[in-house]
């Protein structure tokens, strides 16, 4: 059996839930194994039937005590008994950061193996070979998960589009799991999610955007991308680095950990392309990318690229648009 | 306070991928490294939580013998003391198996804290620090953007995704993974290169795989450039023309602009 782990939250889905049944077909369609889905938390029933109309076998449900409010030592517990009962073969998690907050633990707790930001599924002989991003995208590895099951991948965020996921001909059965777990022994006391500040900046609604990267090296050297931004009629936007180092506002922060934004027009300086920005700006129309390495990740998704030195090429881009 | 800080030495950014003779694993001897950036700004964490509660910093690492330049460093900067798990086998170690030579490593220490980066930029399999709390048997938390210690609990601010956090309590001891930009860095001074000289750095081997250790847990088959999901046009040129002709490709071709 291969079992996905959902993500709710009271009842809301997470759609990178999607996308790993999507994942978990794919490998189906190698292995043969039928697929069961597991809806952890309160209120698993409005999801679970949701998921039902996925191409699946089952939908299971887990209520406990023991899963409300998420904690790792919560879930760990939890989802070990879940796993003890049903023997999965794989089990299949998104790349969400609560999942990247106990997936290890579980994996580590039964002492099997975790392949983690899976984007794709391969076959290598008689296994599935997973296929990841390592070297911050540099370079690509098929990896193949040892020792005996069940195996734990987890499928990055996007790798797989929610859409691709075959419905059936009729809705899945949904059943209720329960377990017997010390809600007592959760050591983690997490309060109520919030957010920082109100986004006064809503860059998913932007047309076109132009992003900044480490390439820019200095704080001074901004104000040459906010002047192209202002020829193109864009929104300025930055990776990580840029917003950690107080560059530009948080706000202004495109990928994982920011804003997902899908503009007509994606024009990337000095941004190399690490997985956590691609992840935000995939979405992305048209991609220009403007770097002094030609072997940047960033142009693997780029439609338009230009390999050189962004403070001679930023200016005439400038001097060309205002023609 | 007694904390832990475990330090990965990774390629540098400017590094150019290649690969050795079968294409399962990178060109050491040709790569250049520096510390892994997220376990820098978890150094710095330490550093200052030191600072306001005193204590001592022991920088934790494992792999190869090049691996003392990051662990040199991080005496610089101002660790007190620093473990060193030295094996050949531990550069291209999974998660597991890393977590495991740690694990073993510091398990007598008895630290309150023990923090590290969120995830390695070679492998980057954000597992090691959520593992070593499960080896531990230590509450953890991950994606932590601020750090409150105050006698025996732990308060910490957890990234969520999309511009969401939460505050989550729990008792020390503990592991924490750190994301980057949580604090602002500093740099070794002369003084600190000077210190770090006389600063002990303690070497041990990798634990024997005895009843109940694991051996690794990943194989890669085939390590690989990636495959182009676009193609993208590249414009050749001159700044001056090749700017001009991509201005006419966005107006004409794309027509994303006015």
């Amino acid at each position: 059996m291969i079992l996905v782990i959902a993500e709710q939250r009271d009842g809301r889905l997470n759609r990178a839930t999607w996308e790993t049944i999507a994942g978990a077909q794919q490998l189906a369609g190698q292995t043969g194994a039928p697929i069961a889905v597991l809806v952890p938390g309160a209120n698993a029933g409005g999801a679970a039937k949701e998921l039902a109309a996925a191409q699946v076998k089952e939908i299971l449900t887990l209520e406990h005590a023991a899963l409300e409010p998420y904690t790792p030592d919560g879930y760990t517990a939890a989802l070990q008994a879940a796993i003890a009962e049903l023997s999965p073969a794989h089990v299949l998690l998104p790349h969400t950061y609560q999942t990247r907050d106990f997936a290890p633990k579980l994996a580590a707790r039964l002492d099997r193996a975790l392949v983690t930001d899976v984007t794709g599924v391969k076959a290598a002989g008689s296994d599935a070979a997973f296929v990841r991003p390592m070297f911050q995208g540099k370079l690509t590895a098929d990896v193949v998960p040892l020792g005996p099951a069940p195996h734990f991948v987890t499928f990055q965020i996007g790798a797989y589009r929610a859409d691709q996921a075959a419905r059936g001909q009729s809705p899945a059965p949904v059943r209720a799991l329960s377990v017997n777990v010390d809600a007592g022994a959760i050591r983690e006391r997490p309060e109520a999610p919030f957010q920082q500040a109100r986004q006064a900046v809503d860059l998913s609604q932007a047309e076109r955007i132009v992003s900044v990267g480490r390439g820019i090296k200095e704080q001074a050297n901004i104000a040459v991308a906010q002047q192209l931004a202002e020829a193109l009629g864009a929104e300025i936007a930055a990776s990580r680095p840029i917003c950690d180092a107080g560059w530009l506002p948080m706000e202004r922060q495109v990928g994982s950990s920011g804003q997902t934004v899908a503009p007509k027009l994606y024009l990337a300086l000095g941004i190399s392309g690490a997985i956590q920005h691609l992840v935000g700006m995939k979405g992305a129309n048209t991609v220009v990318a403007i770097n002094k390495d030609p072997d940047a990740p960033i142009f693997e998704i780029a439609d338009y690229g230009i390999v050189g030195d962004l403070f001679e090429i930023v200016p005439a881009i400038i001097e060309a648009v205002k023609k | 306070m007694k904390i832990a800080v475990c330090i990965k030495q990774v390629p540098t950014r400017e590094w150019q991928p290649r690969l050795n003779d079968d294409k399962t694993w990178i060109r050491d001897q040709d790569a250049s490294f520096e510390m892994n950036e997220p376990d820098a700004y978890a150094l710095e964490e330490a550093l200052r939580l030191k600072e306001k509660h005193s204590g001592e910093v022991v920088v934790c690492s494992a792999g190869p013998a090049r691996v003392a330049q990051v662990i040199r460093e991080a005496l610089a900067r101002g660790a007190d003391r620093a473990i060193h798990v030295e094996d050949d086998g531990l550069a291209s170690a999974d998660g597991f198996v890393t977590s495991q030579a740690l694990a073993a490593a510091m398990k007598d220490e008895q630290f309150d804290l023990v923090l590290t980066g969120l995830q390695s930029d070679d492998q980057g399999f954000a597992q090691v620090g959520v593992i070593l709390a499960e080896k531990l048997d230590l509450p953890h938390a991950t994606i932590i953007m601020e750090v409150q210690a105050e006698s025996g609990t732990l308060r910490v601010k957890r990234e969520l995704e999309g511009g969401w956090f939460q505050w989550v309590a729990m008792p020390l001891p503990a592991v924490l993974t750190i994301q980057s930009g949580i604090n602002q860095l500093r740099y070794a001074t002369l003084k600190g290169i000077m210190a770090a000289k006389k600063k002990e750095i303690k070497k041990v081997g990798l634990p024997s795989l005895a009843a109940g250790a694991s051996a690794g847990k990943q194989k890669i088959v085939s390590l690989y450039l990636p495959e182009k999901a676009k193609k993208t046009q590249l414009i050749p040129g001159a700044p001056a023309e090749a700017a001009k002709e991509l201005v006419r490709r966005l107006r004409e071709e794309a027509r994303v602009i006015a």
